[in-house]
């Protein structure tokens, strides 16, 4: 899968040092998770493995726990029972090894995108490191002529190019992103996925992403786990097969992947419509 | 007519373009001399208030110009400057830290609330005689004083500019591994410094106003001290003078803190 990733000539090809050895294997155990006991369990029962270097989406309606399971797998939020397990250490916090994305960029508006995109190297008494990856990150976002802007002057797609450079800064293994795109139009939402998906590959990362929106599951994933809720389960487990030319929502391959896993979705979903395809 | 409302306040003098801030500031000054101006003939020509025709803006003027060419000025506002100073210092080392407390932690602001209200509203020029008691020096008492009547506007502004972090900011701190110090440091300091300046300007503006009834306690230097000596020796155009000092020094300390506001300032007209 790796391999085929880096053979792919469209990418854009990652500087040798941005590269990580390798992506985290994950394996979730017997994870149920209770916020306040009257309210029951969130989550129930979850058992599931990501390979190195897989593309993963946990699918489902909102209020499903998908949000809560990927809180579990960066170790912002400890589960009730069962673990979370990375390159065979249990989770029990966070990690510079694996870095999530929010919905929000949250940039922070008092500095600018090179300091916004060298924070982790600080906060991890790397700072040394600033000088020589921070452009480094900055280009494989396209960013490179930016990096002494304020954060504020940019777009909301421009700042959230600017949060995954922050992401890849430490070198991480594993990347987590909770619906990063939600909040932008279609158009930088569409190449946006495109890009996380490509660089995530060319470096061999791990992605884990969180998604009510199947058509992004279907180009951005190789695996979909569709969640049902109240409590959350797997209800299905769904490999894409599709190759990088079919990864555009207009072919056929595509539009063929989407029906199945819509169709898989709706079934769990109770009858619920499911959210819109955009 | 244009449906423009004048947003800028004062008058909107044509054609002057950018310079009319400056123009109405101007103008401003100009009548307020005006006015002091018409007092001051207004109590020359009456024969009960004659005695106090110092008061007008002509010998006040001289006498201004004899304070500030002999330096004297220095002498008389050194002293203020200090205690004013060391009282804002005071009040700031335990307001900020106290008001980040208060506004990361809902119980200590819950518990504090009332008693800190309570205490707020309360002159400090009422802990006068407890000060004097207290404290061996004069200057302490005065210091003390001015750190009472200093404390809450920082305080609250602090815990207020906390309250109003927002939790993203400190989520993906801790992603990316902040430790305590860094979330203080690289954080939450940076997104509070204008609410904080903003508190140590208005702390400013209400300690240098307890300053001067401060300072007619037994001190024997100061602006206070100056005004008192100048009525016991009915020399009133020096009083007027010292009196002009105290508001231009006033003026001056709380433009330093706007620069500095506007410098701390992160909020661009150009956020999305």
């Amino acid at each position: 899968m790796i391999a085929t990733a880096f053979s792919n000539t469209t990418l854009r090809t990652a500087p040798r040092a941005v590269r990580s050895a390798n992506g985290s294997h994950v394996a979730v155990m017997g994870l149920s998770h209770t916020y306040r006991k009257k309210d029951g369990r969130v989550l129930d029962g979850i058992d599931f493995e990501i390979q190195p270097g897989e593309v993963l989406a946990l699918l489902g309606r909102s209020g499903c726990g998908k949000s809560t399971l990927l809180h579990m797998l960066s170790g912002l939020t400890l589960p009730s029972e069962g673990e979370v397990v990375v390159n065979g250490n249990t989770v029990r916090g966070p990690s510079n090894r694996w870095v999530m994305m929010f919905q929000a960029p949250s940039l922070y508006p008092w500095m600018t995108v090179a300091q916004n995109a060298g924070l982790g190297l600080r906060f991890g008494r790397r700072s040394h490191e600033v000088v020589k990856r921070v452009p480094e990150v900055l280009d494989l976002v396209d960013l490179g002529a930016y990096s002494d802007r304020n954060a504020q002057e940019l777009s909301g797609g421009q700042q959230q190019r600017v949060a995954l450079a922050r992401s890849l800064a430490t070198n991480p293994e594993m990347l987590l992103l909770d619906e990063p795109f939600s909040a932008l139009d279609a158009f930088t939402r569409r190449s946006l996925q495109r890009d996380v998906r490509e660089i995530a590959k060319s470096l061999g990362l791990t992605l884990v992403l969180v998604t009510h929106d199947v058509s992004e599951a279907v180009l951005m994933a190789d695996r979909v786990l569709v969640l049902d809720a109240n409590p959350g389960r797997i209800a299905d487990d769904v490999t894409i097969d599709l190759d990088d030319a079919g990864r555009t929502s207009g072919s056929d391959p595509f539009q063929a992947e989407q029906a199945r896993l819509m169709q898989l979705y709706t079934q769990v979903a109770h009858g619920d419509l499911p959210a819109a395809i955009s | 007519m244009t449906a423009i409302p004048d947003t800028q306040g004062g008058f909107a003098l044509p054609r002057l373009g950018r310079f009319r801030g400056l123009a109405n500031a101007a103008l401003g000054i100009a009548i307020l001399l005006g006015l002091w101006w018409l007092g001051g003939v207004a109590v020359a020509n009456d024969p009960d208030m004659y005695a106090f025709s110092d008061f007008a803006p002509g010998p006040t003027l001289a006498a201004l110009w004899d304070i500030l060419s002999t330096g004297e000025v220095f002498e008389m506002s050194g002293p203020s400057l200090y205690r004013v100073g060391m009282g804002l210092a005071i009040a700031a080392a335990l307001g900020v830290p106290m008001g980040i407390a208060i506004g990361r932690t809902p119980w200590l602001r819950e518990i504090t609330n009332v008693p800190f209200q309570f205490l707020r509203m309360i002159s400090p020029l009422s802990w006068m005689p407890i000060a004097v008691m207290v404290y061996d020096t004069w200057d302490g008492a005065i210091v003390f004083l001015i750190a009472v009547a200093a404390i809450w506007p920082i305080l609250f502004s602090t815990a207020a500019g906390v309250r109003r972090i927002d939790p993203a900011w400190l989520k993906v701190a801790r992603n990316l591994g902040a430790n305590p110090l860094h979330m203080l440091f690289t954080v939450i300091l940076p997104a509070i410094a204008v609410d904080v300046l903003t508190g140590i300007r208005l702390a400013l503006g209400v300690a240098w106003v307890v300053l001067v009834p401060a300072e007619y306690l037994g001190v024997t230097s100061g602006l206070g001290y100056s005004i008192n000596d100048a009525r016991d020796i009915l020399d009133y155009s020096r009083l007027a003078a010292v009196v002009v000092v105290i508001g231009m020094i006033g003026f001056a300390l709380d433009y330093i803190c706007m620069l500095l506001i506007k410098r701390f300032n992160w909020v661009r007209d150009t956020a999305h």
